[in-house]
């Protein structure tokens, strides 16, 4: 499941203990932003034996490695993928080149250490070249499995305000959306910027998954709640699924290649949708 | 006619303290208490020896107390909650005597019955008029309720009632009755009011803390209590809090009408009753502001007795009718049983408070707590101390799963069918200890430092001395 | 590994430990301050005994200053320290 995605700060011990106990469905150890350029080795350390001795078996560990400017990300692929986390998180992605340069160095490092699990990536996109870029990016490379819209940086790059409305950004979501279903991955939305702002929250994630996005990263426990919540289906669309699969079911027997539910035409993709909705529906007990 | 006198020390002469005796205070001031401190300092200066303090709790301000222990001013210390500063004494071995451990509801039952009789009662009160009505609900030191000082007016020999507001007889709004008052004394301060009450009680912010709230309030949800007519207790630490901002939500969410909510109040119980999840509040003791002005302006909101709230003596008790209560621990074992008295080392840092009261008489009894506090996991094989006994004691909420009382086999059933983290507490122990290593024992000495009476009236466990 | 400079690492928050390194002549001196002393002491000493056992320290003074830190931890606090201090890349 693939609906919440929370930021840890990779130096914090005390957080780095409760990481996966926070309800989220992915956590993301920072290396980046969180920690300051004299702990970077600190907090490469520490996530490095988080994920050695600590059990993470609730949620996906995803990792935001520093970017390929500077002298850190190497060093932290050497560190993390031996401990073979789910996903890598480069941020600043700007073109398939990018992403290939880290996938080729997550290679090397896989093969000096052994690791035979190809470890999948999620590239930050946070710059307008990214945004236009976002196609490319998404297919750039077989393990890019989802791409992340990261609005702070984003919105620096395009000299505008951040707004809790977000209109600034709604080309850029859009975008990312298209270009992730266009390469069959997933597409994640930036985080809400105010933390005590709960219903500002709900609107911006239910916003979100109207255009079409899987799931919503949050840099506050207090947003995966509701995040969880909004990205779960509802009551009318498992209902729905459950009338699909019906009908499917019925089609085949009766040996109709074609067949419609409520004047619309069920083709794949639509089947494919409600199948992911009922398994989701189940995982969550709802079924 | 005027029962004001002069002075403190002309109050005590008038009441005829004599060595030995057994003096009393309530706690309502909290840690912005100058009512025991002023009292025993006086009592001190003119020469008394040997008394038995008798106050429902006793916190960090209380700190002088030791040196008139010290002193063999006071030789016997009767109370129902021990701050961390006065604890960490006691439990070196400092007192003779152990210090006797009651519940909020067993102090006023020993009282009444005549097991601890009062000979002088010394009670703040941050309003009076000349002839002793007096009240907590006003005045610049106001507390709120005055739940745990009833018990004190009622039953003492003589009662001295201590005010740093006096105003024009008769109060009107009177909790406490002049029939019950010998002596008023007026005083400049009886306490600091940013240490009486909070401004504002605020839910927790940590995440850990959240995430228990959560699942406590899907148990609350599965448990098949939360309907028309639903109570609910909670304490006012963080996480307990934030159930009651949940739940909150929930009702209001589905119209659901309760009847009372409990406590220790604060603002978000007085949110709730304001938004009518419940009818009514019964209040032994307010812990902020919103509450204090709550209780002086809505009559839906009452002020209630010790004895009410939770005797086991009494006809009845409003804990025997409470659906839920949240409730927290520094330590629990696999057996349920729960540790409010002491830390993690043994050192005394609480006390049973309303805890094994409301365990006894709620239909669903939750413990709240994060699973490991650094590096010490909740979960041990037994409690340095037995505060309140497991079979009283339902669920175990953490943040990495509930455990479930095996007497209740019929809440377990509900709750893994609706697909809640259900996990035996041997296993959750097992989880905490993978996380921090397992410790090692801890030995405490052979001085028996204090006594947890329980409710029934039996030592159910004494606290030792740490070495 | 030789410890070349006074180096820290870690916090003093809780569930962290503060570790400092300094360069000694006389073996291995270990200060231990711990919220947990009673139940943990020899566990931490052992662990951080360990983590200078397989850097090959011989010399070494280190002070910690434990707020409750798992092992994990104080194995990943050590070898920061021990790191910084040692002038090796990482």
């Amino acid at each position: 499941m693939r609906r919440s995605m929370l930021f840890m700060p990779g130096n914090n011990a005390g957080m780095l203990l409760n990481a996966d106990a926070l309800g989220a469905d992915s956590v993301i150890l920072d290396l980046e932003d969180a920690v300051s350029p004299s702990e970077k080795d600190s907090a490469r350390i520490l996530v490095r034996n988080a994920l050695k001795y600590l059990d993470y078996n609730n949620c996906e560990i995803i990792i935001r490695i520093n970017s390929i400017d500077t002298n850190y990300w190497k060093k932290d692929l050497d560190e993390i993928i031996p401990l073979k986390p789910h996903m890598i998180m480069p941020p600043k992605i700007s073109c398939a080149k990018d992403v290939q340069i880290i996938a080729d160095y997550m290679k090397t490092v896989e093969r000096r250490y052994s690791v035979e699990k190809e470890i999948s990536i999620i590239p930050l996109i946070e710059t307008a070249l990214g945004v236009e870029n976002a196609f490319e990016i998404a297919k750039s490379t077989d393990r890019v499995k989802a791409i992340f819209l990261g609005a702070e940086d984003l919105t620096a790059d395009l000299r505008c305000k951040r707004t809790k409305k977000g209109d600034e950004i709604f080309y850029s979501r859009g975008r990312i959306v298209t270009a992730a279903r266009a390469a069959s991955i997933d597409a994640y939305d930036t985080p809400f910027t105010d933390v005590e702002d709960e219903e500002g929250l709900r609107e911006d994630a239910e916003f979100a998954k109207g255009l079409g996005f899987t799931g919503k990263a949050s840099i506050s426990p207090r947003h995966v709640m509701t995040i969880n919540e909004v990205f779960s289906p509802t009551v009318e669309e498992i209902e729905y699924a459950k009338e699909v699969m019906d009908i499917i079911r019925i089609a085949k027997e009766q040996g109709k290649g074609a067949i419609s539910l409520h004047g619309k035409m069920i083709d794949a993709p639509i089947v494919e949708r409600a199948r992911q909705t009922l398994e989701m529906a189940k995982a969550l007990g709802g079924v | 006619m005027s029962k004001i006198v002069g002075s403190l020390k002309e109050a005590i002469k008038l009441s005829g303290l004599k060595n030995g005796m057994r003096i009393s205070f309530h706690h309502h001031l909290r840690n912005g208490d100058h009512v025991i401190n002023m009292v025993m300092d006086e009592i001190a200066n003119m020469g008394y020896k040997e008394l038995t303090v008798n106050s429902s709790s006793v916190f960090d301000i209380h700190i002088p107390l030791i040196d008139h222990i010290k002193n063999n001013v006071v030789t016997g210390l009767e109370v129902n909650y021990m701050g961390g500063a006065v604890g960490r004494v006691i439990s070196s071995g400092l007192m003779e005597k152990p210090v006797d451990f009651r519940s909020h509801g067993g102090r006023p039952s020993d009282i009444e019955s005549g097991k601890t009789p009062i000979d002088v009662a010394f009670i703040a009160a941050p309003t009076s008029d000349n002839m002793g009505n007096c009240t907590g609900k006003y005045g610049k030191s106001a507390c709120g309720s005055l739940g745990y000082a009833f018990v004190d007016a009622m039953h003492a020999k003589k009662v001295i009632v201590i005010t740093d507001n006096l105003v024009d007889y008769p109060l009107y709004d009177f909790s406490i009755a002049e029939t019950y008052v010998d002596y008023v004394v007026c005083v400049d301060k009886i306490g600091d009011p940013s240490g009486i009450v909070s401004g504002t009680t605020r839910i927790t912010r940590d995440p850990v803390g959240l995430m228990m709230a959560a699942y406590a309030t899907k148990v609350i949800q599965q448990s098949g209590l939360l309907k028309d007519g639903f109570s609910f207790q909670t304490g006012a630490g963080g996480a307990s809090l934030a159930v009651a901002k949940y739940l909150k939500e929930l009702m209001l969410k589905e119209n659901i009408k309760g009847s009372f909510g409990m406590g220790g109040i604060t603002g978000y119980l007085v949110d709730m009753l304001e938004s009518g999840c419940f009818a009514t509040l019964m209040d032994v003791q307010c812990f902020d502001l919103k509450a204090v002005q709550s209780i002086s302006n809505n009559p839906k909101h009452r002020e209630v007795t010790a004895s009410h709230y939770a005797s086991p003596t009494a006809k009845s008790a409003i804990v025997d009718n409470l659906d839920v209560v949240i409730l927290g621990a520094t330590q629990i074992d696999t057996d349920f049983n729960v540790n409010v008295h002491t830390d993690s080392n043994g050192f005394i840092m609480g006390g049973s408070g309303g805890h094994s009261d409301t365990a006894s008489g709620a239909k669903l009894t939750m413990i709240i707590a994060p699973l490991t506090r650094a590096r010490l996991s909740i979960v041990v094989d037994k409690v340095l101390c037995v505060s309140t006994p497991g079979r009283t004691v339902d669920v175990l909420v953490t943040q990495r799963g509930i455990a479930v009382n095996p007497l209740r086999k019929d809440l377990k059933d509900r709750l893994i069918e609706a697909k809640l983290p259900v996990i035996d507490i041997n296993d959750l122990k097992g989880i905490a200890e993978k996380i921090t290593g397992i410790p090692k024992n801890i030995n405490l000495g052979n001085k028996v430092v204090g006594n947890v009476i329980y409710r029934d009236g039996t030592i159910i466990d004494t606290i030792k001395n740490v070495k | 590994m030789k410890i070349k400079k006074v180096a820290t690492a870690g916090t003093l928050e809780s569930s962290d430990i503060f570790v400092q390194v300094e360069p000694n002549e006389n073996g291995i001196e270990l200060e231990l301050h711990s919220i947990v002393y009673n139940q943990f002491s020899e566990e931490i000493e052992k662990t951080v005994r360990e983590v200078l056992n397989d850097f090959d320290v011989k010399n070494i003074k280190i002070i910690l200053n434990d707020r409750g830190a798992v092992e994990c931890a104080i194995r990943a606090r050590v070898e920061t320290a021990l790191i910084r201090a040692g002038g090796v890349e990482n």
